[in-house]
């Protein structure tokens, strides 16, 4: 079932950056804001070397890895070819200026 | 939306890979159709030579296999020619009488040997070497006869006669010329390479013309017959005289050729609907036959055919590589001299090496290599990037290895390396992952290699070595040979072309570049967003806005990242000088926050490594010291001996001297790092002389040397002025900084800067013109004036400090 929470304000998240959601006993969530005003939510691990997504820079609606420069597609979280693999995405809805996330799917992991 | 139809006629290298790039591109706007007159899939033609050596089999050498047409959607016709364009109806049609509609087409028709217009060529045993049923034909000749007469002494001519010779024939060449491969070879390379051909077992024949070839009762050829009257038995005649474009078809559908199917800049012929790539081309009135350039056209080719219409073909330099194995031997460019041009010749007949260096105002316009070709890779790049060479002139003729490149000493030739050798020391690649993404994933150009497999994607100090092994892969060197450098993907515009419009246009802010400038993408890319950000910032100071989003994050949150996502923190030590209070507050900070390593930099800086990035603003806070720009692209250090003050060989108070420069550059940005350092004495313990900007204490004042740089490339820094006051110490450095800081490329250090523009150039700005010395002294202390510290000041400094506080569920 899904349980949508708010997070935060869309204005909490810097255009073309991200915030870090911290949850327990798991890895953190990655929120990303794209130039378009899109919202996108993968987990804060690079399929590569684990590195922080969330500190990286937001080209469209990519994301480049801050460690090894991987870009991950925030739509899908796959890595962009030739490099592969795929970081897990979670379910984001922006309403009325709120950032909502499932809370479900924040509890139980998220979709590769 | 009904699909356009794209017909490519002729399935080879130039024009299945324009399909490729099309693909690429635009992958649903074409339903494709491809013919082919060949029975086989798309295969690499220039690989044919191994297949008859019997180095590489059939299988090896494809490039496209059937399943890549039916995967990608396409018609594949192999067997099947056109024999006909209608271009009013336009319709191909075949052979066969079939008969295909398109919307646009492609001419990949290729080029056709010539045969000498001699009596008996009709004869069987007499071929061209052109394609898979020309080299079956010689591999099966080789099981049956003995005697093989190749006529043509070229590129060509060799690998087929070697080929041959391997397959256990004997091989006669036969050449017109007083010498072989006059055309990329002086006469003294071309001896040493008939020297070593004879020493395979190989016959030459120079400067004989054929008149007739002489058949037997079964209409097989048995002989040839030269102009002089004498004979040389045959019963296999390989023709490698040349090859001309096959303008047949374009000609017979009333297309304009002269020596080619003639097109514009964008692959056009004269009917706008139909495009031609490849050998069957005359551009610019020359046609290409080497691979490199046909991959050009076909970039730009599917560029138009994807309607984007940005780019544009302006031919291309080209270089030559012989591949008999055992055989090393390298041309490109004007390798001939003559006037105006000066040769550099290192000669050793008796030891097989010879190499031979073609300058012209300062820059190498062409080279001969034989026996030793490690270098090759590296002349063709300093050849086609125009590079002025008066600095390593000296060295040039010893390689790139002579000028200071570090840690690939030995790995020369790619060739002899076992695929378990090391190639890119930073991403750990060896060999054979290069050699078998190269193979499998049919890469061509070093772009691709990087990306595929990340060799020299870093420091790229191994760019030359991959290179090589590509070369010897794929079978050519087929990097792309663009005259000026695009920014990135995203512009065809130069880094130089966009500081200009920045500065003319007044551009301020990143979104009015990208839109005055037309970016092909909205967002811009990692590369170009902290370029432009940093030319925004550089050229308008207080004026144009800093974009944090556009810099790494090393300059968003003002620490360094780690491997494992924690941070190093750097407080600045002016001149490299503590006291016990910093000290104590240091170790508290190490305490407090448990930070795990403390280390001392080598740039005379504490560096405590493993903060957590939420503790940042707080490290900072309880630290009380200056941001140390550790991460930055801008000062880092200015490293400095204890100089007068305490030293009994000081002549100069260097502590002091580092201490003022520290204060009056901190904070200053710039296109790359720099770093620093001042000596009290001409020991130089400070190590000065591999430093951006380098100042040594003499008795009667001060040494600046500049453009040093202690990395990838050990650099020695070069001498700029020698002045007598720390005023004018400043002054001079504050110059030198500011005209590199506005005229250099983001991403180039100092040493690349000056070695661009030409250290001359540096001194007649910063020597010769005092006015406009002190001028740019001034405009960087403008641009200082007022910078915030990011630790202490984060909002003056732009610092989203958003990014330290997490969110929870």
């Amino acid at each position: 079932m899904t349980t949508w929470k708010i997070i935060c304000e869309l204005n909490d998240i810097p255009r073309q950056g991200a915030r870090i959601l911290q949850r327990a006993g798991m890895d953190d969530v990655a929120i990303f804001r794209t130039a378009e005003n899109q919202v996108f939510a993968v987990t804060d691990r690079c399929p590569h070397k684990g590195g922080p997504l969330s500190q990286g820079m937001v080209v469209g609606d990519k994301v480049a890895c801050p460690l090894h420069n991987w870009h991950i597609d925030l739509r899908s979280g796959e890595a962009v070819a030739p490099d592969q693999g795929c970081a897990a995405r979670f379910q984001v809805r922006v309403e009325q200026g709120q950032v909502l996330m499932d809370e479900t799917e924040l509890r139980c992991g998220g979709k590769a | 939306m009904k699909k356009l139809r794209l017909v490519l006629v002729g399935n080879g290298m130039a024009g299945v890979r324009t399909i490729e790039e099309v693909l690429k591109l635009t992958p649903d706007l074409y339903e494709i159709t491809v013919f082919g007159s060949e029975p086989w899939p798309n295969y690499n033609r220039i690989l044919l030579s191994p297949v008859l050596a019997g180095e590489q089999s059939l299988q090896d050498i494809v490039l496209n296999d059937w399943d890549w047409y039916k995967s990608n959607g396409i018609t594949l016709r192999t067997g099947t020619t056109i024999t006909k364009i209608d271009r009013h109806r336009r319709e191909v049609i075949a052979d066969d009488g079939s008969v295909t509609p398109y919307d646009r087409l492609i001419l990949a028709t290729g080029s056709i040997p010539f045969m000498l217009p001699v009596p008996g060529r009709e004869l069987q045993g007499v071929i061209a070497y052109r394609d898979i049923a020309d080299t079956e034909a010689m591999i099966q000749a080789a099981q049956q006869y003995k005697h093989a007469v190749v006529i043509g002494g070229g590129l060509l001519g060799l690998e087929a006669a070697n080929g041959l010779r391997q397959r256990g024939m004997q091989v006669s060449v036969v050449h017109l010329p007083g010498w072989l491969m006059e055309r990329q070879l002086d006469p003294v390379a071309a001896g040493l390479l008939q020297q070593s051909l004879e020493q395979k077992g190989l016959h030459f024949l120079l400067g004989k013309n054929t008149a007739a070839l002489l058949g037997n009762e079964a209409g097989r050829v048995r002989a040839l017959r030269f102009t002089d009257d004498s004979e040389v038995a045959a019963d296999l005649v390989v023709m490698a005289v040349g090859i001309r474009p096959n303008t047949a078809l374009a000609e017979s559908a009333g297309l304009h050729c002269q020596r080619g199917i003639v097109v514009n800049d964008t692959m056009q012929t004269y009917d706008p609907r139909i495009y031609a790539v490849g050998e069957c081309v005359s551009h610019r009135g020359t046609a290409y036959g080497l691979v490199a350039p046909l991959f050009d056209m076909a970039k730009v080719c599917a560029n138009h055919l994807a309607e984007f219409g940005i780019g544009r073909y302006q031919g291309s330099v080209t270089s030559t590589k012989l591949k008999v194995t055992g055989i090393d031997l390298f041309s490109a460019g004007d390798f001939m001299g003559g006037e105006g041009r000066e040769e550099i010749v290192l000669s050793d007949p008796n030891g097989g090496i010879y190499k031979k260096l073609v300058l012209q105002n300062n820059k190498l316009v062409g080279a001969c290599l034989y026996g030793d070709t490690a270098d090759g890779a590296w002349y063709f790049r300093l050849l086609r990037e125009g590079k002025d060479i008066s600095s390593i002139r000296d060295q040039l003729m010893f390689g790139e290895s002579s000028i200071g490149d570090t840690g690939h000493e030995g790995h020369s030739l790619a060739a002899a390396m076992p695929d378990t050798a090391e190639v890119c020391g930073c991403n750990g690649v060896c060999k054979g992952s290069i050699v078998k993404a190269i193979r499998e994933k049919g890469l061509f150009t070093i772009e691709d290699v990087r990306k595929h497999t990340k060799a020299s994607a870093s420091c790229g100090s191994c760019t030359g070595l991959v290179e090589q092994i590509l070369v010897s892969t794929a079978g050519g060197d087929y990097s792309a040979a663009p005259r000026k450098k695009a920014m990135c993907g995203c512009t065809d515009l130069s880094h130089a072309e966009v500081r200009l419009a920045i500065r003319e246009q007044h551009l301020l802010s990143i979104p009015d570049v990208q839109k005055q400038l037309q970016w092909r993408s909205a967002d811009g890319c990692t590369s170009c967003r902290p370029a432009l950000n940093y030319y925004l910032i550089s050229t308008w100071p207080h004026e144009a806005k800093d974009d944090p989003q556009s810099r790494m994050i090393n300059e968003r949150s003002h620490a360094n990242i780690q491997k494992d996502g924690t941070y190093s923190v750097i407080p600045r030590m002016w001149g490299g000088e503590t006291s016990a209070a910093d000290l104590r507050r240091i170790a508290d900070v190490v305490d407090k926050y448990q930070i795990p390593t403390v280390k001392v930099t080598g740039g005379q800086r504490i560096d405590l490594l493993g903060v957590k990035k939420a503790d940042l603003p707080a490290v900072w806070e309880d630290l009380g010291m200056p941001c140390g720009l550790a991460y930055a692209k801008g000062l880092r250090t200015v490293k400095t001996c204890v100089g007068s003050e305490w030293c009994r060989f000081g002549t100069q108070d260097s502590t002091s001297m580092g201490k003022q420069l520290e204060r009056a550059l901190a904070r200053m940005y710039a296109p790359h790092k720099v770093k620093l350092a001042v000596s009290g004495c001409p020991r130089n313990c400070a190590e000065a002389g591999i430093k951006d900007v380098g100042v040594i204490g003499v008795d009667s004042g001060w040494e600046i040397y500049v453009a040093g740089n202690g990395g990838i490339k050990t650099e020695v820094a070069q001498f700029l002025v020698k002045v007598k006051t720390a005023e004018e110490v400043m002054e001079y450095t504050g110059a030198f900084l500011q005209l590199y800081r506005l005229e250099a490329w983001y991403l180039e250090r100092t040493v690349h800067f000056v070695s661009r523009v030409g250290l001359d150039y540096v001194k007649s700005v910063i020597l010769q013109d005092a006015e406009k010395r002190r001028a740019l002294y001034e405009e960087l202390l403008f641009a200082l004036s007022g910078e915030a510290d990011p630790w202490h000041q984060p909002q003056a400094a732009h610092v989203d400090t958003r990014q330290f506080s997490a969110l929870t569920v």
